[in-house]
């Protein structure tokens, strides 16, 4: 019987066994490069091998010795025939701004130079290598294991004697903007919730036939591209679009006063809302559906008007559904992308959107990494209370 | 006590009108954006927004350009092909694995059952920004970004939740007594499932299918990742429209995204439909 019983498991087990390898190269693996690269920097660690074995001797309290500057010289050198200069300099550059600038006009007089004292070739190249700032950004650009994208991302810096900081407020970009998203994807989950509970309300009462023709009503925004949606927002919201058309057609603004309605927050909020509104109806209907008419009709024979049977009878039966609506609603638009990268404009961008410019942009991958990492946290965790709450296997499509 | 149930009636039937167009607007909010789409695109003008020509229905205001634009498009074809091919691939793969778990999932002598199930879930769940990002770093590694594979294989992996997800819903309830039974009567594995469990699953194993085929046909931030210019797919091309040079062109394909997914949630919504009428079920 044992036998059996684990012959069972074991088969059981085997068949989830190739989804599972699967998932694990296709998708765990590439999050494990990604966590990998938010806190590994080899870049300037191998370009500059010597410079940083000699950095780290010094004291870091004044100018580095004659030595040293031999050995960056002789490294930028290197470095400038092989053409692998700009990319160390830009990542020290990230450390203290104007240092790409510094080495990359260093490099060029070292081209021709053949000084007898190397610091006062350098620092007549620039000043900026007689400041230790300079050699300290260069030993902080060397570490091969860094927390800095992780401290870069939650906005803090390290002092000059190492300490951790918090940058000054007006240098502040991801606090503020994670702030944002959490304050967006609330807004969204709420209106979603007001928004959602009538209908879902409306469908499980009613008669089969007509329930069946409102879920397809519900259904078909959710099976229609996401990018067919987002277009369709901004030819309604845009400046000549269907709605400010229809407000000055009513004459509620004039032609002149016409609302900037995308582009911007608005357009995000509005968009988003849409987007996953069915994802909040859809789960409150699954709940609303078992929950017996019969118990509104008994509080209403025993005296109480509509609203305090809702309140005290209906509005506490369904809220099972109201947590996983929107749990899930949460749960999607605080790592939403497309929809903000649209209609967004400057003013509607979210955290995902930052991840997608360190990306594609400005090229600071381990940054883009730190806050993939934090935001790949944040989702996790809500996961796990979704999955306590509410539990994954119910989950359903339709 | 007259005076009163009349005042309460009226009460209730204003709370029901307000029920009703509450509901009514919500609903206008979920479609319309559909259904401004359409008319748009047969528009005569290279503009976004209706012309007064198409307001007053002069036939003159109204054209298949865009459609033609696009047909006659070479990019625009290589994009369909692409996703066409991309989405089968996918499908194939998500399909296949998919519906082995879910078999796996379903039999009652599952060990670790709710890990496993969060796991294979979790694709459907991570922020598309973060799962892209990471395979692009991880695919590069492998040398599988900008090609063809390394598309289908995210695609094939943000499908394979879907497929498990109805597969499973299919097998809720099902009586493994009905499995035993086959085997006791000499069925092999695979016959048993051939003839007890497929039939069972089928429509389950069809929707999760065409829902994994539509989340690829709409995946655009993998491709935008991972793809180069011989990956570019519709979704990718509609990316570069909405950004760069809006043209009505877009509109015309959205109409097209629009027809096919009334048809794949018709098949979707016919398919549950049998898969309610199901036997072999155990209350």
């Amino acid at each position: 019987m044992a036998r059996t019983l684990s012959r069972a498991r074991l088969r059981a087990a085997a068949l989830t066994l190739p989804l599972l390898a699967f998932v694990g190269v296709t998708f765990i693996a590439p999050l494990g490069s990604m966590l990998v690269r938010s806190f590994h920097e080899p870049h300037v660690a191998d370009a500059l091998p010597q410079t940083l074995a000699s950095l780290r001797a010094w004291d870091g309290a004044s100018v580095p010795s004659e030595d040293t500057f031999r050995i960056l010289a002789t490294e930028l050198r290197r470095l400038d025939q092989q053409r692998k200069l700009g990319g160390v300099a830009t990542r020290i550059n990230r450390l203290a701004g104007g240092m790409r600038s510094t080495i990359m006009d260093t490099a060029r007089a070292l081209r021709t130079a053949e000084p007898v004292s190397w610091r006062e070739t350098l620092t007549a190249t620039d000043p900026a290598w007689g400041d230790e700032a300079a050699w300290l950004a260069v030993r902080r650009a060397g570490e091969r294991y860094t927390m800095r994208h992780y401290l870069n991302a939650l906005d803090l810096d390290r002092d000059s004697s190492g300490n951790i900081v918090a940058q000054s407020p007006d240098r502040r970009i991801y606090l503020p903007l994670l702030l944002r998203t959490l304050g967006v994807s609330l807004a969204i989950t709420f209106i979603c919730l007001i928004l959602g509970y009538p209908v879902a309300y409306l469908i499980a009462n009613a008669s089969p036939a007509r329930a069946n023709l409102l879920l397809l009503l519900v259904l078909v925004p959710f099976w229609t591209s996401l990018l067919v949606r987002t277009t369709s927002w901004i030819v309604l919201l845009q400046n000549q679009g269907v709605v400010n058309d229809l407000l000055v057609a009513a004459g509620i603004i004039g032609d002149d006063g016409r609302l900037a309605l995308v582009y911007n927050m608005v357009g995000t909020l509005v968009a988003m809302t849409q987007v996953l509104l069915p994802f909040m109806i859809l789960p409150l209907y699954a709940v609303m559906r078992s929950i017996s008419p019969m118990y509104l009709r008994a509080a209403s024979s025993l005296g109480a008007t509509f609203w305090q049977g809702f309140v005290r009878v209906y509005w506490p039966q369904s809220l099972p559904g109201v947590a996983a609506g929107s749990l899930l609603v949460f749960i999607l638009s605080i790592g939403y992308y497309i929809t903000p990268a649209l209609v967004g404009g400057r003013t509607g961008q979210l955290i995902s959107n930052m991840i997608a410019y360190h990306m594609q942009e400005s090229l600071n991958w381990g940054l883009a990494a730190a806050l993939g990492v934090i935001l790949l946290l944040a989702v996790m965790l809500l996961y796990l209370v979704y999955n306590r709450l509410v539990g994954i296997e119910r989950m359903r499509l339709s | 006590m007259r005076h009163a149930t009349a005042s309460f009636e009226l009460g209730e039937r204003l709370r029901r009108a307000v029920h009703l167009a509450v509901c009514g607007a919500v609903l206008v909010f979920l479609v319309a954006p559909m259904l401004v789409v359409i008319p748009l695109s047969f528009n005569a003008e290279p503009y976004f927004t209706f012309t007064e020509g198409m307001l007053r229905l002069d036939s003159d205001a109204y054209s298949m350009r865009w459609y033609r634009n696009v047909v006659e498009d070479s990019e625009w074809r290589l994009a369909l092909v692409n996703s066409i091919v991309i989405g089968l691939a996918a499908t194939a793969i998500a399909t296949t694995l998919g519906v082995l778990a879910a078999l796996g999932l379903a039999n009652p002598a599952m060990p670790g059952r709710g890990f496993v199930t969060s796991l294979l879930i979790s694709p459907m769940v991570t922020p598309i920004i973060i799962s892209a990002a990471g395979m692009f770093f991880f695919y590069s590694k492998l040398g599988i970004a900008q090609t063809h594979l390394g598309v289908i294989l995210a695609h094939a992996v943000f499908g394979t939740p879907f497929v498990v997800i109805s597969v499973t819903a299919t097998l809720v309830g099902f009586d493994h007594n009905l499995v035993r039974a086959g085997a006791s009567l000499g069925g092999g594995p695979f016959l048993v499932f051939r003839r007890i469990q497929l039939p069972l699953i089928a429509p389950g194993v069809m929707s999760g299918a065409l829902f994994a085929f539509a989340a690829s046909f709409d995946e655009v931030v993998a491709v935008l990742f991972l793809g180069g210019l011989q990956q570019r797919t519709i979704p990718r091309q509609m990316w570069t429209g909405i950004r760069e040079e809006i043209s009505p062109e877009i509109l015309a394909v959205a109409t097209f995204l629009v027809m096919l997914a009334l048809l794949l949630l018709g098949t979707v919504e016919w398919l549950r439909g049998r898969a309610s009428a199901k036997p072999g079920e155990a209350d």
